[in-house]
Parts: structure tokens; sequence; C-alpha cells
């Protein structure tokens, strides 16, 4: 199964992590990682995920984004296969 | 997690606030089946042959862009010398090929199509001086395509005969977009020892032992590595070189990927990851920094060239660690006017043009995006090109020269270009004349390096 890495970053408040999840679940996608962060006072939460082979990753970046901006935050949805690439040998 | 979250974080900032980047990914297309008795016909087989092998290619970049959240900032097609078409063709031929070279572009929607060139460090086909005949013309009615002329080699020598043409080529380029700072000289390289799988513009062409197709991909990053030489401030320089290599491991291995994604996506062989790194006016996004932040008061000081030495070699290292097939030209680049580091150092008076053409000695390319006085006559152009293709030569490397010749323009003035192109100042040349030498002609023999067999 594909996997890509979300990473949110802003202002922390109420409703950041339960509105990122609430929209990964109705899009069937498995959390099988999370952390969170305070990175000069910015909050950064970070979650890999797998994705259901039915969905377009380009679609569900859309829809992040859009979900970041009602929360006012920086959602950037990118597949793990970067990071992968960068970090490992 | 099986990477950690600093190391995400550290990706996201080299994007984000450091200006990585990858700079282009560029499509190869032979068109070696395209050639034809009739340019007319020759024009429509080329068309049709790169607007079909290129038809996917800007769609798949942008695409892939997105999925991994790296900027790839251009898109290109290089294609076979267009001299090595045909011989008979006439320059007004060569006008009409390169009418269906730039309708093709504009269909595929990339930013350049390089290889509108000639290879002649030995001699020169009827084709090679009718296309060269109909350069000036051909970059300056155009908007997208590239030029190129091989005219050295280390197996040849110098053709000095093409070194003079060429001379006078930028000259008559300059000349004809004088309403547009002489910008047609930007899309000219004059080379020694040109690479056939090289993605960067303006000297891309797709070379005859290449495949059909071909992905090659060009990286960036200056910034990214300036940050790292900015956190070491105490280092010594073996340890610097380290840690230089550790990061242009990590942007490489970007590049490697997004290279072989494309080609899987168009099924196009991946070719190669070109190591350059790749300045862009962006401030931070420069060479000229980099060495700064080693430690030198301002770029073009004693002890430039030995720091642009050690970057260079840390860039290839770090490099060919994380990529199975490096080519292309593979070093730092030192365009003048698309380096904001290196316009400052020209104004300071700290950087001239003999310390550039030293600084080519160890790295890539040579004397490029250098705009010089538009009343420089042609044979100091040629003797300039001739001292450049020399260290590429003996040296046994690539080196270039793309020089404006700003039409109008003093030591001193500014010639803007806009975009990936910046702007430069205006540098002096040695006036002396060294037109008894390269009036000559004929051809500087190839140096013994040349007898390795």
């Amino acid at each position: 199964m594909e996997k890509a890495v979300v990473t949110v970053m802003g202002n922390d408040k109420v409703g950041i992590v339960a509105g990122i999840t609430k929209e990964l679940a109705a899009n069937n996608c498995n959390i099988i990682d999370i952390s969170q962060t305070l990175r000069q006072g910015i909050f950064a939460m970070i979650l890999v995920i797998e994705l259901p082979e039915s969905l377009d990753l380009l679609l569900l970046r859309d829809r992040l984004e859009t979900v970041g901006a009602e929360l006012g935050v920086r959602v950037l949805l990118q597949h793990a296969d970067l990071f992968q690439y960068m970090h490992r040998i | 997690m099986s990477y950690s979250s600093e190391e995400i974080l550290e990706t996201i900032d080299m994007v984000e606030k450091l200006h990585f980047d990858i700079r282009t990914v560029t499509l190869g297309i032979s068109l070696l089946g395209c050639s034809d008795p009739s340019a007319s016909s020759a024009a429509r087989k080329i068309y049709e042959r790169i607007t079909n092998a290129g038809e996917r290619l800007v769609s798949t970049v942008r695409k892939l862009e997105k999925t991994y959240g790296i900027p790839i900032v251009n898109t290109r097609v290089a294609v076979t010398p267009i001299a090595l078409l045909d011989h008979d063709y006439s320059p007004d031929d060569y006008l009409e090929l390169a009418a269906a070279l730039e309708r093709a572009a504009q269909t595929l929607e990339i930013d350049f199509l390089g290889g509108f060139s000639a290879l002649v460090p030995k001699g020169f086909t009827r084709g090679d001086l009718n296309l060269m005949a109909a350069l000036p013309e051909v970059l300056a009615s155009t908007e997208k395509i590239c030029g190129s002329l091989n005219v050295a080699s280390t197996k040849a020598g110098i053709n000095m005969d093409a070194v003079n043409r060429a001379a006078h080529l930028i000259c008559r380029a300059a000349a004809l977009t004088a309403d547009r700072n002489g910008i047609a000289c930007a899309k000219l390289v004059i080379f020694a020892n040109a690479p056939e799988d090289n993605p960067f513009m303006a000297g891309a062409f797709h070379g005859i032992g290449e495949a059909e197709t071909v992905i090659n991909i060009g990286i960036s990053g200056p910034g990214v590595v300036r940050a790292t030489v900015e956190r070491c401030p105490g280092y010594d320089l073996g340890s610097l070189a380290e840690e230089i290599k550790k990061t242009v491991f990590k942007i490489t291995r970007a590049g490697e990927l997004i290279g072989r994604k494309v080609s899987k996506a168009l099924g196009v062989p991946f070719g190669i990851v070109d190591l350059s790194l790749a300045p862009t006016p962006a401030p931070g996004d420069s060479v000229a920094n980099i060495l700064e932040a080693m430690g030198l008061e301002c770029c073009g000081a004693h002890g430039t060239t030995a720091a642009l030495a050690l970057l260079n070699d840390a860039v290839k290292k770090g490099g060919a660690m994380a990529s199975s097939s490096v080519g292309g030209l593979s070093g730092s680049f030192i365009p003048v006017s698309e380096d904001a580091g290196m316009i400052a150092a020209v104004e300071r008076g700290a950087l001239s043009l003999p310390k550039l053409e030293a600084m080519t000695a160890v790295c890539s390319v040579g004397l490029d995006m250098i705009a010089i006085p538009g009343d420089t006559p042609p044979a100091i152009i040629a003797g300039l090109i001739a001292d450049e293709m020399a260290i590429g030569v003996i040296n046994n490397k690539t080196t270039a020269v793309r020089l404006i010749p700003a039409p109008g323009k003093k030591v001193g003035d500014k010639v803007a270009f806009g975009g990936l192109l910046g702007e430069a100042p205006v540098m002096a040349v040695n006036p002396y004349a060294p037109d008894c030498f390269v009036g000559r002609g004929g051809r500087i023999p190839a140096p013994l390096q040349a007898l390795t067999n």
C-alpha cells in the first residue's frame, strides 16, 4: 500500500488534530504514525498514512488543503517515497 | 516512523526556505529518423516526432511536482543536433526547421528546446556552415529555441575557424536583439567537450550515442548547501567537505526519485542526474554566497578558486553516492547574471573576468552569462572563447562560453534579461588585440592528453 506524509503547520489551537484526522478517516486513510512538535513556536504535526488504492493522492491533497484553510493551518501532503529516498540509503 | 520528524521537517525547510528545487526535467528526443531531402517535409516530421514523444511530458511533471511537493522549475526538450539531419539544407531551410521546432515547443508548453546545434571541433560540413549562418536569426526570431556549437575537444583540438565564426555569430545575435539587451546571446553556448546528456540550457542536445528518447534531470540547491556551510562555522575544510557531501546526497536523491518516476510514467528510459549546483537570481540561492559562507569576505577574493574546487568536489562525491547514473555537466555553475552573489561581487570590484576564467578550471561550466561592452570587437570575443576552450581541452573537461555583448552598453552599466536569466553588470574585457593570433585560423592541434590508447 502506498504511504504518504501529512505535515500540518500553524498556530496551535483546539481542533487541529480532530479536523485533519476526521478528513483522513472520511477518505479511508489509515494513520500508521503520528507525532507533534513545537518548532520555533509553531505547531507542527506529522502523520504517516496509508493511502487506499482507490484514492488519488492529489485529490486527497486538495481536500486536506481545504480543511487546513478552514482551520487556519498549512497542510502538506507528500508521497512518502521522497523521505525514503532522501534520508535512507 | 521510518523517518524522523526532524528529517521530514528538514526536507520541507529545504524547499520552503532554502529554494531547493528540481531545476529541470529534460526529455531527449532523437530526430535522426526525421531527415528528408525536402526541408519542409523534414520540418513536418520533426514537429510530429517531438509533439508525439513529448505529449504527456508537462502534465506528468506537474503531477509529480504535486505528488512529492518538490518544485520542478523547468520542463525542457533536447533534440539531436540539427546540423546532423542533412548536409544539403540552406540557411533558409534551417529557418524553416527552427520554426517547426518553436511550434513544437509551444504546443508542448515546455520552457526551452535545445539542440539547434553543430558539432564542429575538427571541421565543418556544408550543413554545419549553413546552420551557423542561420543561427543568429533563429535565436532572435524564436522564444524557446537554444543553440550550441561544440568547437573544441580534447581528441580534436580547437577549431579556430569555428571559434572565429562563433564570435561573429554572437555579435550578430546581439545586434539582432539590440532592443532586448542582446538576449539572443543568452540562448547560445560555445563548448569544448560538450556532454551529450546535459539537461541544462542553453547547451542541451540529444547526443548521437543516446537512446531514441531519454529523461535527464538537473538538480539545484545552492541555498541548501549555503545553509549547511553556515551551520559549520568552526569546522576545518575537510570536515566542511563532509557536511556538504551529506547535503548534496539528499538533494541528488530527490532528483533521482523524480527522474525515475517521470521515466516510469512516460515509458522513457531514465538517463542521468546532472549534479550541477545551479543558482537563481533569488536572494540566498547563490553559489557565490556559499563561497562567502566558507569564509571569504567576497567572492573573487584570493582563495575563491580553492573554495570552489572544494565545493565542486564535495558536490560530485555526495551526488555520485546518491545516484546510479550521474552525467551531464555535473559541477557548480558560476553564471554571473543568474547569481545575486556574483553580481554583487562584480559590482564591488571583487570579481573580474580573469578570476572567473581561473574559476572555470575547477568547476563547470565556463564564462557563463557574462555581459561585456556592446562594442567589443569579434576578435576579442574569439580570444575569450579560445582561452576557455584551451582550459577545457587541456584539462579534459567541459568548458563553455555564453557571452552577451550588450548593445550600446559600457562597463558599469547593467542589463536585465528577466526570469532565471537575471541581470548582468557589464564587465571589462582586456582591450589589447588578439587579432593576429586568432586571425591565423586553422586548428590548434589536439594535446598529448588525446593519445590515451
